[in-house]
């Protein structure tokens, strides 16, 4: 019997005016599988999100999210944009940017008791709870990190999409990110679009190249000429002190 | 525009006769200036927040300056078509929100780039204005809208801004989270169902409302820097964006007062010394600030 799919495109074209981003992508993820999106710069890779999100909506093919249209299934995912997207300057704390997370579009504006106990628990969940009053401009880029993820994880969501959770972060933040995803990982499905297929080499069930088209491999096949031939070019990952050369014959990835 | 102050007199005569003036009880034009200040303060400290925090004080600065074309185009209509009831203040709000709506509109959809339509907002309204004000007969000085005067404000501005007040903290206590989300993370409030179009129209209209009633406390070409100076510097202090909102609020109170007062003592317009006492602050913390670091 095969496993409920979590996410299931089929065929999905993405265009921006005359340029196709994404060209009938396909493929499904099945639940509590945890995915890498990797891929060059502008091939796609956030716009995949966008659409999984329901922020951008394909021009032809089909999206199902948690089996429902991408914007109905929003509340049941969680999203965790780059830090770097947040405007630093903005006066507000710890507590206040997860809480967001449980905004709701209907009704009244304000919060709840509920609202305030999920808060809690997500920030005890990523250890924020002492820091909780803590102006997010004073924060440190990991603890920026993982006020993002509580506030992805504040809904309890069956789906965590992750935008670069290692950009512009230093490997010791790195490993201790890389340790939470794996307590999720048994939680829930995740994908995340990663640069560095080799951070997440210990956790990721799959990988999936997007370059306008989109293919599934499994870890153990992501070898120097699927890496090559998905950036055009010889790619090389320095990680940990480590230097893994792909496409030129050297080490094998770990990926 | 400006009040004459008996001239050629030392510091404590102008002392004396500002004190005179604050309390003779038959003149009540520094009483009534004082206290629009005060109820200014709360929607520049509200609206002025939520401007810096979103970053578009650019196009606040657009639907001021889109107030002049209402302003004259009522003038016109009152003066040649004898429609009364078209006053300068009701074509300075329709204008504002014309100017709000036509900017959201634009900024939603992406059918133009937004700066180049809030360029042509901008100076298309005064351009409007202006030339209104040159087919309208008679003398109309376009320098009390350009830039205000609180000394010769009404009781009746004083109830309109109260009710702008109230309008504001009512929209405020009930929106406050979604506004919030709105202006800190765009992507977010959207995804979590939040019309995030919608809402950016309600805050560019709220901006709309606040410049038309205050551009009589410093005129339309300085409004801006009134509705940023005092939100950048409380913003460098707090911690959430209600906090950044009263500290805002009581700058901007202490602007404005000390502004009429040296405008008083200096005889210089009010508006341009409200805004000089606020740059000459903003510019002191940003000193104090790189020297502390």
């Amino acid at each position: 019997m095969s496993e409920p799919a979590v996410i299931d495109c089929t065929e999905i074209t993405v265009r921006y005016g005359p340029v196709t981003v994404l060209d009938k992508v396909s493929f499904v993820v099945p639940e509590r599988r945890t995915l890498c999106i990797v891929g060059p710069n502008g091939g796609g890779k956030s716009t995949l999100l966008k659409v999984l999100l329901g922020l951008v909506r394909p021009q032809s093919g089909t999206v199902r999210v948690l089996g429902r249209e991408p914007r109905q299934a929003r509340m049941r995912v969680g999203y965790m944009p780059q830090y770097v997207q947040i405007d630093p300057l903005f006066p507000i704390d710890v507590e206040g940017i997860v809480r967001m997370g449980r905004l709701k579009g209907r009704g009244l504006g304000f919060y709840t008791r509920e609202d305030r106990m999920a808060t809690r628990q997500a920030l005890e969940e990523v250890g924020l709870w002492e820091q909780r009053r803590e102006a997010y401009i004073n924060l440190s880029g990991g603890m920026k990190q993982r006020v993002l993820i509580a506030r992805a994880l504040v809904n309890n969501p069956e789906l965590l999409l992750l935008d670069e959770p290692t950009a512009m972060v230093d490997a010791h933040i790195e490993a201790r990110l890389l340790e939470k995803l794996k307590e999720l990982h048994n939680r829930m499905t995740i994908l995340l679009v990663s640069h560095d297929a080799t951070f997440v080499s210990g956790l990721v069930d799959e990988v999936l190249c997007v370059n306008r088209t989109a293919e599934i491999h499994p870890v153990e096949r992501v070898r120097d000429k699927s890496v090559t031939r998905l950036y055009g070019e010889p790619v090389q990952h320095v990680v940990h002190g480590h230097t893994h050369h792909h496409g030129e014959g050297e080490e094998q990835p770990d990926a | 525009m400006v009040i004459p102050i008996t001239t050629g007199k030392g510091r404590s005569s102008r002392m004396h006769e500002f004190w005179e003036a604050l309390t003779d009880p038959h003149v009540d034009f520094l009483r009534i200036a004082l206290l629009m200040g005060l109820l200014a303060s709360l929607a520049f400290g509200m609206t002025g927040s939520l401007v810096v925090v979103k970053r578009i004080s650019y196009v606040a600065g657009a639907i001021s300056h889109a107030v002049l074309g209402g302003i004259g185009a009522a003038l016109y209509l009152q003066t040649v078509h004898g429609l009364e009831w078209m006053h300068p203040l009701l074509g300075a709000l329709l204008a504002a929100l014309l100017a709000a709506v036509i900017i959201a509109w634009i900024r939603n959809n992406g059918f133009q780039r937004e700066d180049s339509v809030i360029g042509a907002v901008w100076a298309g309204g005064m351009a409007t204005g202006l030339v209104f004000i040159s087919k309208t007969p008679g003398f109309v000085d376009p320098m009390s809208y350009l830039f205000g005067n609180i000394l010769i404000l009404s009781r009746t501005d004083l109830y309109l801004v109260s009710i702008l007040d109230l309008l504001l903290l009512g929209i405020l206590f009930v929106q406050y989270n979604r506004l919030q989300a709105l202006c800190f993370d765009e992507e977010q409030a959207r995804l979590r169902g939040i019309r995030v179009g919608w809402y950016y129209t309600l805050l560019l209209c709220l901006i709309a409302c606040t410049v038309v009633l205050l551009v009589s406390v410093v005129g339309i070409v300085l409004v801006v820097a009134l509705l940023t100076i005092p939100a950048a510097m409380a913003g460098q202090h707090v911690r959430s964006l209600g906090a950044m909102m009263a500290l805002s609020s009581l700058l901007t109170l202490f602007f404005v007062s000390l502004g009429i007062v040296i405008g008083f003592l200096g005889d210089w317009p009010a508006g341009p010394a409200i805004i000089l006492v606020a740059g000459v602050a903003y510019l002191l913390q940003s000193l104090l600030k790189r020297v502390a670091a």
